[in-house]
């Protein structure tokens, strides 16, 4: 499977996109969305919310199973996509577009891997 | 290292994800488990069960060996029939629930959890002691393939001759599917009409690629065991480990009647039941618990009264596909288990309100 080049990665197998830090998006990876199966609810931190790196922020509930989300970066929400909350099978089918979860105003720099590194991560798994 | 399935290079290629089960590689989904889901409640699911375990019994006395080994009246089902039944202790402890197949006057086919199949083979075979009769366990040399469905029917009656108006809920008959040796059954584990074919390992992967063909134009997909869960799961039917253990009885699950006192001979676990069945005590039996919004009490969780104490435990939860919202079965005190009572669990910190309600939480339309 192909990790987008341009996004950084968490070992929890999230996604950041830090093009824009005032507003980076967060969502799971493909290789998440595989291993949980169809997703049928998730939970997000609400705007405004601060986030730490490594703690829990939400939730995303599968058929079998249910996981927590973790913050990739340090940051205040700034926005939350509506549209995941509404048709969680999004993560399902568009897990690095449509199925992106929350935006993020970073603090700092957050330590993510490169596609490379996750690539390898998963390969360990 | 877990043991492949006969069709393992089938799911392969079908491009399953497999799950490790009970010592088994077998296919959680192909795709989607809710489009699996949903296959088996409107058109069909083909389901590999090659993990099951089959045990035969053959011999003069095998009735009256499984009288006594089981607590069933295995004697009174007519050949060609089958019984759910379980395995108990000498405590009346719950070994395994069962399906049993009479297939002659002197031989049966005992058919167990993959997880308890050892257990329930050598407690058959140290139980047969002393009667007419050989135990053997099939259970590594046959697969079963299952078609599950409102359009299973259509699908079996392409490939067979067996006379499917004849064939009962509950029924086998030994039949044939492309020239290959099967036993038909019309049992199954997801609340929909539906069959189970038991065949040589060897011969399992034409008879899949021969359903698959046939279930072409009758909407089958493969499915696999996350959709299995969650079908059994909406017909209230109890999972060995959730909702079924040695440390309940059959009457603790709410499924004394499969116990049958009036046999000839005594059984295993016979006085312990009947202490039980006639204990005057606050024990626990099994509900079903239904929520709202989307968020599924799960195996585990507490079960709380109105006053904040934990009265129970759930023992399967899921949001159920087809009624798109919360369902779980748990152990709860009598007093608090009449339907319409109102309950919560706690989901992670979260308390949801559920309400008891009378299992099962779905059923086929007749």
């Amino acid at each position: 499977m192909s990790n987008p080049e341009n996004l950084g990665y968490t070992t929890d197998h999230e996604w950041v996109d830090l093009a824009d830090p005032a507003a980076a998006t967060v969502g799971v990876t493909k290789y998440a969305a595989d291993a949980l199966g169809d997703v049928v609810y998730v939970q997000l931190p609400e705007v405004g919310a601060t986030l730490t790196t490594g703690e829990a922020c939400g939730e995303i509930e599968s058929t079998k199973s249910v996981s927590d989300l973790f913050a990739p970066a340090d940051g205040v929400v700034v926005e939350i996509n509506e549209a995941v909350v509404d048709t969680p099978e999004l993560v399902n089918t568009d897990p690095f577009g449509d199925g992106w979860l929350f935006r993020v105003r970073v603090d700092g720099e957050p330590e993510l891997l490169d596609a490379a590194a996750y690539a390898e991560h998963t390969k360990e798994d | 290292m877990s043991t492949p399935s006969p069709l393992h290079s089938v799911h392969e290629a079908l491009g399953a994800s497999f799950t490790d089960f009970a010592g088994w590689s077998m296919p959680l989904r192909y795709g989607s488990e809710l489009a699996e889901h949903k296959a088996v409640r409107t058109a069909s699911g083909l389901f590999d069960l090659s993990h099951m375990g089959e045990i035969e019994l053959t011999g003069p006395e095998a009735a009256q060996a499984l009288d006594f080994a089981l607590v069933g009246k295995l004697s009174a089902v007519k050949p060609g029939k089958a019984r759910y039944t379980m395995i108990c202790d000498a405590e009346g402890g719950v070994l395994d629930d069962l399906v049993v197949y009479r297939l002659a006057a002197d031989k049966y086919m005992v058919v167990a959890n993959a997880s308890n199949a050892a257990t329930v083979a050598a407690a058959l075979r140290e139980r047969a002691e002393g009667f007419a009769v050989e135990v053997n366990d099939r259970s590594a040399e046959l697969a079963l393939i299952a078609v599950q469905g409102p359009t299973s029917t259509a699908i079996i009656g392409s490939v067979t001759d067996a006379d499917l108006d004849a064939l009962a809920y509950y029924a086998s008959v030994p039949s044939a599917i492309g020239g290959i040796d099967v036993l038909l059954a019309r049992t199954g584990y997801t609340g929909e009409d539906g069959f189970e074919v038991y065949v040589d390992g060897a011969q399992a992967p034409r008879i899949w690629e021969l359903l698959t063909e046939a279930g072409q134009e009758h909407g089958l997909l493969p499915a696999g065991l996350a959709c299995r869960d969650t079908l059994r799961l909406e017909a209230g039917m109890p999972l060995y480990g959730n909702e079924l253990s040695a440390s309940f009885t059959p009457f603790d699950a709410g499924l004394g009647r499969v116990v049958k006192f009036e046999k000839p001979g005594g059984f295993v676990g016979k006085e312990a039941l009947e202490r039980r069945r006639d204990a005057d005590v606050e024990t626990k039996v099994l509900v079903g618990l239904v929520g709202s919004g989307k968020r599924a009490p799960r195996h585990g969780y507490a079960v709380v009264d109105a006053e904040g104490t934990q009265v129970g435990t759930v023992t399967s939860g899921a949001l159920s596909p087809t009624l798109g919202h919360p369902i779980a079965m748990a152990y709860v005190p009598v007093a608090v288990s009449e339907p319409g009572t109102a309950l919560s669990v706690d989901i992670r910190g979260t308390s949801a309100p559920v309400e008891v309600v009378k299992l099962p939480f779905y059923q086929r339309q007749a």
